[in-house]
């Protein structure tokens, strides 16, 4: 691992492999698309295939979250996947076989989102050292700040993950700097106070969460929550470096399955490109 | 670039250190302000919600060093909730707990009939100081939410309360309480449908909402600084506790027991003692049908640490870190959670965390109504039936060196009376005509 300037602003993109997917993206003149799926619906297979399904057809970044007990950021799509997986028996580990799954066939980048206890339990060493193994890029932690983060600080520096951590619109300028900082690959911008869930519309909190966290450093700010279609994708493209979308799939792979998710992504993906001003 | 900050108590070292320091007469173990109690407690929340966070620490210490406020609370004690509560000794009861001497503390007497008053009108306050116009809280079985509706009216604050389902099917007159109260009352249909979901529920709509909204949290768990505040606006048990029992028997307890569930009760009244070396402190957890029986929410006794819903704590968790369902007669202790100070008086061995079962609990029941005309919530039974045992030990122990079992002294904190437990323990006690609808009704209460 190399220990060159890990923690600068969230670069830099020589050790990152979300960064370099959002880089590529970039390099493209468009925004990064990042396609969440939650592991285990409704299958640990469909959710490789769809994850496979997901690179094939525009998305840049793979969030595949571990279903959890206790979910409190989410909305009722995403809460019922989940209650659904680990009602038919998926166990925390299968995540490490998604992401092999999907990085194996594959160049996106895989990033697993996950509460922050499974983790714990698993022990944090342990936990990260099966992901790198499964050639995941870092991990999402919507209930994790860096606060608390020294023991994910040091084992993601260890393995050479990225840490995502969120941002949010209620976010002070002093944690905003702290967060930017803590964080590699790219920083979670929270597009509105509140839950997971597709929105008709996206708030305008979220541009001016976007533009605090470049102001505060951060080269690579992704947005989430309530992104379901292409317009709201061009909308946030405009000013964001990738777009998160998450319940949109989730409804998709359980309505239509894999197909469903393709051609949603193929659509979404539409939205990415930056017009001329 | 060194994230790891604001950390105020560092964790290495402190489970031995802790409690030597403390006997050694060196630190005290009072007022500890959080966030970090040993290594448990914390923020492990989103990020969306630390801004509610700290202003609600800020409001708090401010509103704490303010005279206006403590003397506001004062009064609301005194006037509204009928403080101080009573320290009653109860001989007959002390019969069946190898005649040492037993006390208890009334919190039963208290308007709205727990201790749990005592949080939610410091917290309403605070809700009202930082100039939000709405509170949220999660009940279980209906007692904080009870409590919180009440507050709300008091002071003119709207009020929504979380809770699971299937408690507001088996506890419909407490529902019907709280909308007399003007709260309204959401039933949680997702997850597993208990207070743990009616928690969730509740960090979900204040993470909407913040903006207007308080979460009153019901126990001395969650994120800093809800673990030390709540604990400051119970201290008022402990505090007249140990001043009742010096005037009435002009020396300090042997031992104070209580019942824990997160353990708001508890920590109220063993902050009175915690700085007493000759005072031994016990905390009794729900056994459910039994510790091996894997129904029950032994928490601390089974349980592995972990964090949820805000802290680092110990947790009842399957080999995944999935959250597992705990169970327990009493809706009140039924939660797979504790107070992250729990699990730090825990682990220096400060408290003594035991577990009493269902029956023992509803043996206690019965005896206290028998012997004292005293209906206890089912909660506090458990801190009655510990307190037989404790009793028995000490007696024991004082016999065989040559002393008198009447010379030591028990309180035990009677948190909550039972009037709303009175179906299920008829059922329990098979006190019901089958035909009755009275029956049914219990049945389902009873499995709570």
């Amino acid at each position: 691992m190399n220990d060159v300037d890990m923690n600068a602003g969230g670069s830099p993109a020589a050790t990152s492999k979300s960064a370099a997917a959002i880089d590529r993206a970039r390099a493209q003149g468009r925004a990064a698309l990042i396609g969440y799926l939650p592991a285990g619906y409704p299958s640990v297979e469909d959710t490789i295939a769809a994850g496979i399904a997901l690179a094939e057809n525009g998305a840049d970044l793979i969030e595949i979250g571990i279903p959890y007990s206790d979910p409190v950021m989410d909305g009722q799509v995403i809460q019922a996947a989940t209650t659904e997986a680990l009602a038919k028996g998926f166990h925390v580990r299968q995540v490490f076989d998604v992401v092999r799954g999907i990085t194996s066939k594959t160049d996106a980048a895989v990033l697993v989102m996950t509460y922050w206890n499974p983790v714990v339990r698993m022990g944090v060493d342990e936990f990260s050292r099966e992901l790198a193994a499964a050639g995941g890029a870092g991990l999402i932690t919507p209930d994790l700040i860096p606060d608390e983060a020294s023991e994910w600080m040091a084992a993601s520096d260890k393995y050479g993950l990225d840490r995502v951590f969120l941002v949010a619109p209620s976010s002070s300028p002093e944690r905003m700097k702290r967060t930017v900082e803590a964080s590699r690959g790219f920083v979670y911008a929270v597009s509105i106070m509140g839950v997971t869930g597709a929105r008709t519309s996206v708030s305008s909190a979220a541009k001016d969460v976007v533009a605090a966290a470049h102001a505060a450093g951060a080269d690579r700010v992704c947005v989430g929550l309530g992104v379901s279609n292409a317009a709201q994708v061009r909308e946030i493209a405009a000013y964001a470096d990738g777009v998160i979308v998450g319940t949109a799939l989730v409804a998709a792979i359980g309505d239509g399955g894999v197909d469903a998710v393709a051609s949603l992504t193929k659509d979404l993906s539409t939205g990415l490109t930056r017009e001329e001003a | 670039m060194d994230v790891r900050l604001m950390v105020d108590a560092p964790a290495t070292g402190s489970e031995e250190s802790g409690v030597d320091a403390f006997l050694k007469g060196g630190e005290s173990l009072r007022h500890a302000p959080g966030p970090y109690f040993g290594s448990y407690g914390g923020r492990w929340m989103p990020e969306s919600l630390i801004a509610a966070l700290d202003e609600l620490e800020d409001t708090f210490e401010k509103a704490k060093a303010d005279p206006d406020f403590t003397a506001q609370i004062a009064e609301l004690n005194k006037n509204y909730s009928g403080r101080p509560s009573l320290l009653t000794e109860a001989k007959r009861f002390a019969e069946h707990a190898g005649g040492v001497r037993i006390f208890l503390k009334r919190e039963d007497l208290n308007h709205t009939g727990s201790h749990k008053i005592n949080n939610v009108l410091g917290q309403a306050l605070l809700a009202k100081r930082m100039g939000k116009t709405r509170v949220i809280a999660e009940t279980g079985a209906g007692q904080h939410g009870v409590a919180s509706a009440t507050a709300a009216a008091l002071l003119g604050l709207e009020c929504v309360v979380y809770m699971g389902a299937e408690d507001c099917r088996r506890q419909a007159l407490n529902v019907a309480r709280m909308e007399l109260l003007g709260a309204t009352v959401i039933p949680v249909t997702n997850g597993s449908q208990t207070l743990k979901d009616a928690i969730n529920e509740a960090l979900r709509d204040w993470v909407a909402n913040v903006g207007n909204t308080h979460y009153l949290l019901g126990t001395a768990a969650g994120a800093h600084p809800f673990p030390a505040m709540v604990r400051y606006f119970h201290e008022v048990i402990g505090d007249e506790a140990r001043s009742q029992i010096l005037d009435q028997t002009g020396r300090l307890p042997d031992a104070v027991c209580a019942c824990i569930g997160g353990g708001s009760n508890a920590i109220g009244i063993f902050h009175g003692f915690l700085d007493d070396p000759s005072v031994r402190i016990y905390g009794f957890e729900a056994g459910g049908d039994g510790v091996d029986t894997g129904r029950h929410a032994a928490t601390i006794t089974l349980g592995k640490p972990g964090v949820l819903h805000g802290a680092r704590s110990y947790l009842m968790q399957d080999d995944d870190g999935q959250t597992v369902e705990s169970h327990s007669i009493s809706a009140g202790l039924d939660y797979p959670g504790v107070g992250p100070e729990h699990s730090y008086l825990a682990d220096i061995g400060r408290v003594s965390y035991e577990p009493i079962t269902d029956s023992e609990a509803m043996d206690a029941f019965r005896l206290l109504c028998r012997t004292e005309g005293i209906i206890p919530a089912i909660e506090s039974a458990h801190a009655l039936a510990g307190a037989i045992k404790v009793g028995q030990r000490l007696a024991a122990e004082t016999e065989s060196a040559g002393g008198a079992a009447a010379d030591k002294i028990v309180i035990v904190n009677l948190s909550g009376r039972g009037d709303k437990d009175v179906a299920t323990a008829a059922e329990w006690f098979d006190l019901l005509d089958k035909d009755s609808p009275e029956h049914e009704i219990a049945k389902e209460g009873e499995q709570l």
